[in-house]
C-alpha cells in the first residue's frame, strides 16, 4: 500500500473535520435511502387506504372503481404460485444437490455454476420473451396458467439454486461423514443425513424466490397480454390475470380513482409479500438457533 | 441354514434395490442441473431465431444507423438508438442516485455502524429490495413526478428525470449490499495497522478499506446498473412510451424493456414485423446485459486481493 498518511502537515484537528463531514455524508446518505422508503410507504398508505375494503378483495375488475376488485387476480396469483412451486422446487433442489453433493469438481460444473449465475441476472423480461414464444407458441399452451407457470419457473429457478446451495453447503460435513461411516451410500446420505439439516434454509429459499415471482409483472405481461377477466382459473389451461399486472393495468388509467384502486392494490400485494418474508425470517432465525447448538 | 439363506437374499435385493435407486437419484439430479443450460440453450435460440426473422426484413445496418423508431405509425422505420438512448438516460439518472448512496450506506454499515443499528437497517434495505418494480413506478408516477413538477415546470408527465431517480433508489440496497460484503472481506490487519500509523477513522475507510475492496465495489456498480437497464415495469409506468433521440431528462422517452412491454400488450401478431422486433430488442438488451454481467464477475475474479 504506498498511501502515505503525513501526520505533521495537517493539524489533526482538520483531519478529524474531514472525517466528521465524511460520516456526516454516509449519515445522509443511510437517510436518503431510508426517506425513499418510508415515503413510498407513506405515499401507497395514504393513497390506498380508503380502498382496501371487500370489494377489492372479492370483487372482478370493472369500468367502476368503486366496484372493481382483485378476485380473478388474486386467485390466479395464488394458483400460479402453486403451479410454480410444483414445478420448480423439484428441478431447483435437485440442482443443488447434484453441484453439491454429486457432481464432480470438472469444467462441466464449473460451466453449470458460471451459467447459474448469468441466468440470475437475465433480466425478467426475456425470460417473458422466451416463454411467449416457447410455452404460448410452440408448445401451444396459448396464454395458460400453465405457460405462465413455466415461464415464472425458469425465471426463479436460477434464484433457488442458490439458495438451496447455500441451505446444503452449511451442513456440517461431520454429519455426512458419520453417515457414510455407518455404510450409506450416497443417496442415503443425502436423504438422511444432509436434507433434514438443510430442509429449513431450504424452504426458507423457496419462500424468498415464491417471493420474488409473485411481485413479478414483466414476464407475465408477455404471457397474458392485455387481459379483462371476469373468472377464476380453474384448470391449468385456462386465461389468467396476476395481481400486479391488475395494478399495472390501474395504474396506466389516467382517472385518480384508478390510481387510488391501483395503491389498495399495492397495499394487498405488499401485505402478502411482507407475510412470506417474515415466515422466512422466522424459519431463519430457528435455523440459525438450531445449528449454533 | 435355509433361514440364513433366505436372509442373504433378502439383503442381497435389498443392497441391489438401494444402488438402482441411488444411480436413478444421481441421473435426476443430474438432469436437474442440466436443465439450467438447456434453458440457456433456448434464450440464445429463441432470441436469434426470432431476430433472424425480423433481420431478414428489415435490413441491420437500418436497425443501428437509423435515428427513428417508428414500428406501428407509417412510414415504419427501425433505428433502435432511441431506444438505447432512453435505457441509458435512466441508468445514467440511476447510477447519480445508486453509486454516492449505496457506497455511503455501504461504508457505514461495514466501517462505522454499531451492531444495534446494523440490526435495524439491514432489514430495512431487506423491505427496500423485495418491493415489487411496480410499486416503484406507481411511486414515481404519482409521487416523485409531481414533486419534479415544482421545480420543472415545463416537465412532462412521463419523463426518464423521475424514472430514473426511483429507478436509484430501487437498485441502493443491491448495490449496497454487494459493497458492504467487499468491504466486509478486508481484513482486520489492515485497518489495525493504519490505526497503528496513526490514521484516523476516515482515512482508513478511505484510503485503506476502500482500495483493497475496489474490485469487488466496482462489480457491485456494474452489476447494479446491469439490474438497471433490464428493470422493466418501472420505466414502463413512470418513463413514458415515446422513442425519443434526447437526453434531456424531463422529456418523456422510452426504454428497451418498456416497448417490448408495450408491444405484447398490444397482442401483436404472431410472426409480424413488429412482434418479431421484441425480439430483435430483446436479444440487443440480453447481450448488453449479459456482458456487463460477465464484466462485472470478471473484474471480481481478476482483480481481487487475495489475503
Amino acid at each position: 500500500m504506498s498511501t502515505k498518511i503525513d501526520i505533521n502537515s495537517s493539524s489533526l484537528s482538520r483531519r478529524k473535520l474531514i472525517g466528521f463531514l465524511f460520516i456526516s455524508f454516509c449519515l445522509l446518505g443511510v437517510l436518503v435511502a431510508f426517506m425513499g422508503l418510508m415515503s413510498l410507504l407513506v405515499q401507497v398508505i395514504i393513497q390506498g387506504y380508503e380502498w382496501v375494503t371487500p370489494n377489492l378483495i372479492f370483487n372482478y375488475p370493472s369500468r367502476h372503481p368503486e366496484q372493481a376488485g382483485l378476485w380473478a387476480a388474486l386467485i390466479g396469483t395464488l394458483y400460479m404460485m402453486g403451479l410454480t412451486a410444483l414445478i420448480t422446487v423439484p428441478v431447483g433442489v435437485g440442482a443443488a444437490i447434484y453441484l453439491e453433493e454429486y457432481a464432480p469438481k470438472n469444467w462441466f460444473t464449473s460451466f453449470v455454476e458460471i451459467n447459474t449465475s448469468n441466468l440470475a441476472g437475465v433480466p425478467s423480461i426475456v425470460y417473458g420473451l422466451l416463454g411467449l414464444s416457447i410455452f404460448v407458441y410452440f408448445l401451444k399452451l396459448e396464454r395458460s396458467i400453465l405457460a405462465g407457470s413455466l415461464t415464472m419457473s425458469l425465471l426463479i429457478l436460477p434464484v433457488l439454486i442458490l439458495t438451496s446451495r447455500e441451505a446444503i453447503k452449511s451442513v456440517p460435513k461431520a454429519h455426512r461423514e458419520a453417515a457414510f461411516a455407518l455404510g450409506g451410500d450416497r443417496w442415503q446420505v443425502v436423504r438422511m443425513a444432509v436434507l433434514p439439516t438443510a430442509f429449513p434454509g431450504i424452504l426458507t429459499g423457496i419462500i424468498l424466490a415464491l417471493s420474488r415471482a409473485i411481485g413479478e409483472a414483466a414476464p407475465m405481461v408477455a404471457i397474458t397480454a392485455l387481459v379483462y377477466i371476469t373468472f377464476v382459473p380453474v384448470t391449468p389451461m385456462d386465461r389468467f390475470t396476476v395481481m400486479p399486472i391488475q395494478i399495472f393495468n390501474w395504474v396506466s388509467r389516467p382517472q385518480d380513482e384508478f390510481r387510488g384502486l391501483a395503491a389498495g392494490g399495492i397495499i394487498i400485494l405488499l401485505i402478502l409479500l411482507l407475510s412470506m418474508n417474515s415466515i422466512a425470517v422466522i424459519l431463519r432465525n430457528k435455523y440459525q438457533v438450531r445449528s449454533e447448538e | 441354514m435355509i433361514k440364513d439363506d433366505k436372509n442373504l437374499k433378502v439383503r442381497r435385493s435389498h443392497r441391489l434395490r438401494v444402488k438402482i435407486e441411488g444411480k436413478v437419484i444421481g441421473f435426476l439430479v443430474g438432469s436437474a442441473a442440466f436443465i439450467t443450460i438447456l434453458v440457456t440453450i433456448s434464450i440464445v435460440w429463441n432470441l436469434a431465431q426470432q431476430s433472424l426473422g425480423f433481420f431478414s426484413e428489415i435490413s441491420i445496418i437500418e436497425f443501428f444507423s437509423s435515428t427513428r423508431w417508428s414500428p406501428i405509425l407509417i412510414p415504419r422505420e427501425f433505428g433502435i438508438a432511441p431506444l438505447v438512448a432512453g435505457t441509458f438516460l435512466v441508468m445514467i439518472i440511476s447510477s447519480f442516485v445508486a453509486v454516492p448512496i449505496g457506497l455511503a450506506v455501504a461504508i457505514f454499515l461495514a466501517e462505522y455502524a454499531p451492531n444495534n443499528i446494523r440490526k435495524i437497517l439491514r432489514p430495512m434495505l431487506e423491505v427496500l429490495a423485495g418491493i415489487p418494480t411496480i410499486v416503484y413506478g406507481y411511486f414515481a408516477l404519482t409521487f416523485v413526478t409531481p414533486l419534479l413538477k415544482l421545480v420543472f415546470d415545463d416537465m412532462i408527465i412521463f419523463n426518464a428525470l423521475s424514472a430514473g431517480l426511483v429507478m436509484g433508489i430501487m437498485i441502493i440496497p443491491f448495490v449496497s449490499s454487494l459493497t458492504e460484503d467487499a468491504l466486509i472481506s478486508v481484513p482486520n490487519s489492515l485497518r489495525q495497522a493504519s490505526y497503528a500509523l496513526g490514521a484516523t477513522k476516515f482515512e482508513t475507510s478511505i484510503k485503506i478499506v476502500v482500495p483493497a475492496a475496489l474490485s469487488g465495489i466496482v462489480a457491485a456498480f456494474i452489476l447494479g446498473l446491469s439490474r438497471a437497464i433490464g428493470e422493466t415495469m418501472l420505466v414502463t409506468i413512470a418513463a413514458g412510451a415515446t422513442p425519443n433521440l434526447t437526453f434531456n431528462p424531463i422529456e418523456s422517452i422510452q426504454t428497451m424493456t418498456a416497448y417490448i412491454v408495450q408491444l405484447a400488450l398490444g397482442e401483436a401478431a404472431h410472426g409480424s414485423v413488429e412482434y418479431q422486433s421484441i425480439y430483435a430488442v430483446g436479444i440487443l438488451l440480453f447481450i448488453i446485459t449479459f456482458a456487463m454481467n460477465t464484466l462485472g464477475h470478471w473484474v471480481v475474479r481478476r482483480w481481487r486481493n487475495v489475503y
